[in-house]
């Protein structure tokens, strides 16, 4: 990956009507990046991809893609390609011809054509699909065909608009393998909207998480999941989600409190930031919580089991508070266990109650 | 008797049923009355009609009124029958539906997809236009067609047609487009479309069953008018109707029913052909757009 720019978002507004979408963001993509942008539905990622495409009219700001201004140039000179969710293909069509529309229409010569049809189709296996029209495909064969149309464009950027949505969790699976071997073997600029948190963990070079309209963190995948920067991320990435425990801080013996309970929180990395008295959100994702007796172990009860085969999830409550615990599948509890249990705390993020920032 | 349900289901004919059945077979007695009077009327020759047994089959087969209706009737001064009138209506109907479900479909194109500053205005516009009793613009609209120079004329009946038949269309292809999924319409333009690439390409292909539509409820409307044909076509140009009504309207001389009644069938038999063909295409495409819309 270079270090130059492929994409550049600069203070783009968008509403619809008196609608704020997106107001006053800016996003860098790096050339060849897999940037993702997740966020649930409304928080604006669609939008931001629309605007990018070229299919929605900014407000304000601009967009610059492969150092050009393309802010008021048609879809068709961005360089980009998309693929979308309901796929998208001509229904009158056949794959062949769904395939070549862009080139035709730029007016490319059929040797060209034939060439480059053949090669997307090698490369994403629909060789026996091409004289077939789109209803004659099952969805997986769709969206292949559709990132094909985007292939044989030769586009600078490709655009992803929740392309799995549709599909069903096995064949999602297989194609995010897919998507993520073609930008390996492709190495082109990727722009990947979910709000599949999987899907944008294991495709993401750096994920953007987005809520209304903003962009709360933007990081790489592992810095996200580790190292939240707010008690939304937290909450949004990870599946089951970060425990969270409401809390208040103790500088003289470092300990924070909930209930009646003190847990030492001495080993977390920003401790010195942490004000004495102050209101704090303890989470601890559920992978992170030991079952051991210690000096600094709750004791608690088993309340409920999910076994889910590689892993088992316990969940227990401190204080009225749920918890999860993820443990090995093959750990063995019943309901109403009495167990231990003890924080990873240099895992863990503290935040403040109020601006609900990381510490 | 076995209780567990196998096998095809069971037919059931209820009263309900028997009741609906001998409801329905009813109605079409009652709707196709007119149609039997008329045909065997004009099967009759006259003597058998003045016998006033309306109902009664014809004694002999008389075949004289059809020839008459269709070749030698006299339709105000000429004698010349329905055919001219054919011809006339045939050269009205087909430039006018043409020109108006192109054009109405290149607007549902335009206000479906493309939504211009004022869109939704053009198309409230559209449905109050659509609502408007025609016969409030006849006067205004025959001056405007004599000032351009094009009153009882061809063109001026054409235009007349196109103008009416537009709101109605445009609102129909509008509501078809508009159910029709957005990203195709993205996919294009990224694919390099531009508008007119677009409709001819994607949307056009996509759209047989409401163009079908459309193109019968033009014909339909168009071969049935009666007073535009008479008011804006021209002594040269009058449509079938118009012909038909002056064959029915004997201001002397004897009225020949059966001539009367074989001119009518005559004149109704190309909107009714239209739907035989087409009312499966007719049903769904008002059904696609209606639900969707």
């Amino acid at each position: 990956m270079s270090m130059k720019n492929s994409v550049e978002v600069k203070n783009i507004s968008f509403s619809y009507g008196k609608t704020e979408i997106l107001n006053d963001l800016s996003l860098d993509i790096k050339e060849g990046e897999f940037m993702v942008l997740l966020g649930p539905s409304g928080c604006g990622k669609t939008t931001l991809l629309n605007c990018i495409a070229g299919l929605l009219d900014l407000t304000d700001g601009q967009i610059w893609i492969e150092d050009d201004n393309v802010t008021w140039k048609e879809p068709k000179d961005r360089h980009i390609g998309m693929v979308f969710q309901s796929y998208a293909l001509y229904p009158s069509m056949t794959v062949e011809k769904n395939l070549s529309f862009g080139l035709r229409m730029m007016g490319t010569t059929k040797d060209l054509i034939k060439e480059k049809i053949k090669k997307a189709a090698n490369l994403l296996q629909i060789n026996e699909l091409l004289k077939r029209k789109p209803s004659q495909l099952s969805g997986g064969q769709r969206q292949r065909v559709a990132i094909g149309r985007a292939l044989v464009r030769d586009a600078k950027v490709f655009l992803f608009d929740e392309p799995l949505s549709n599909l069903d969790a096995k064949l999602r699976a297989e194609l995010r393998y897919e998507i993520k071997k073609l930008h390996r073997d492709l190495s082109n600029t990727m722009i990947y909207v979910t709000h599949d948190q999987i899907e944008a963990m294991t495709l993401a070079d750096r994920i953007s998480v987005m809520k209304d309209g903003l962009i709360q963190q933007l990081d790489t995948p592992k810095q996200i999941y580790n190292k939240p920067a707010n008690l939304f991320v937290a909450g949004f990435i990870g599946s089951p989600s970060m425990n969270f425990l409401n809390a208040k801080f103790e500088k003289s013996n470092q300990n924070i409190i909930v209930g009646n309970k003190q847990i030492d929180i001495s080993k977390y990395e920003n401790i010195n930031n942490v004000i004495n008295d102050q209101e704090v959100v303890f989470g601890i994702r559920p992978e992170n919580i030991n079952i051991e007796k210690n000096e600094n172990s709750i004791q608690c009860k088993v309340e409920l089991v999910e076994p889910m085969g590689a892993d088992t999830l316990v969940w227990t409550s401190v204080e009225g508070n749920p918890i999860s615990i993820r443990l090995e599948g093959s750990s063995n509890f019943n309901l109403n266990d009495e167990i231990n249990i003890s924080f990873d705390i240099n895992k863990s993020s503290i935040f403040d109650s109020k601006s609900e920032e990381r510490i | 008797m076995s209780t567990i349900p196998k096998g095809s289901r069971p037919k059931h004919l209820t009263v309900g049923r028997i009741g609906l059945y001998c409801f329905i077979i009813m109605c079409a007695l009652f709707f196709l009355m007119p149609l039997y009077v008329m045909i065997i009327t004009s099967l009759k020759d006259m003597d058998e009609i003045r016998a006033a047994n309306i109902l009664n089959l014809p004694k002999e087969l008389s075949f004289y009124a059809w020839p008459k209706a269709w070749s030698q009737a006299c339709t105000g001064f000429v004698c010349e029958g329905l055919k001219p009138g054919f011809v006339n209506s045939v050269k009205i109907t087909v430039p006018s539906v043409i020109v108006s479900v192109a054009l109405s479909a290149l607007n549902g194109y335009a206000l479906a997809f493309w939504r211009f500053r004022g869109a939704y205005f053009f198309f409230g516009l559209c449905m109050f236009g659509a609502f408007i009793p025609y016969q409030v613009m006849v006067y205004p609209l025959l001056k405007i067609e004599d000032f351009l120079g094009i009153y009882s004329s061809l063109p001026g009946i054409i235009l007349v047609h196109t103008i009416f038949g537009m709101p109605i269309l445009t609102l129909i292809f509008r509501n078809f487009y508009a159910s029709l999924p957005i990203d195709l319409f993205k996919a294009a333009r990224i694919d390099g479309g531009n508008f007119i690439k677009i409709f001819f390409y994607v949307i056009i292909p996509m759209s047989t069953p409401i163009t079908i539509v459309a193109v019968i409820l033009q014909v339909t409307g168009i071969w049935n008018d009666f007073l535009l044909g008479l008011v804006f076509a021209g002594r040269d140009n009058q449509p079938m109707t118009v012909q038909l009504n002056n064959i029915v309207q004997v201001d002397y001389g004897v009225a020949e029913y059966n001539v009367d009644m074989s001119a009518t069938i005559l004149t109704s038999l190309v909107p009714l052909f239209v739907y035989f063909i087409s009312g499966r295409w007719f049903v769904r495409g008002i059904a696609a757009g209606a639900i969707k819309g």
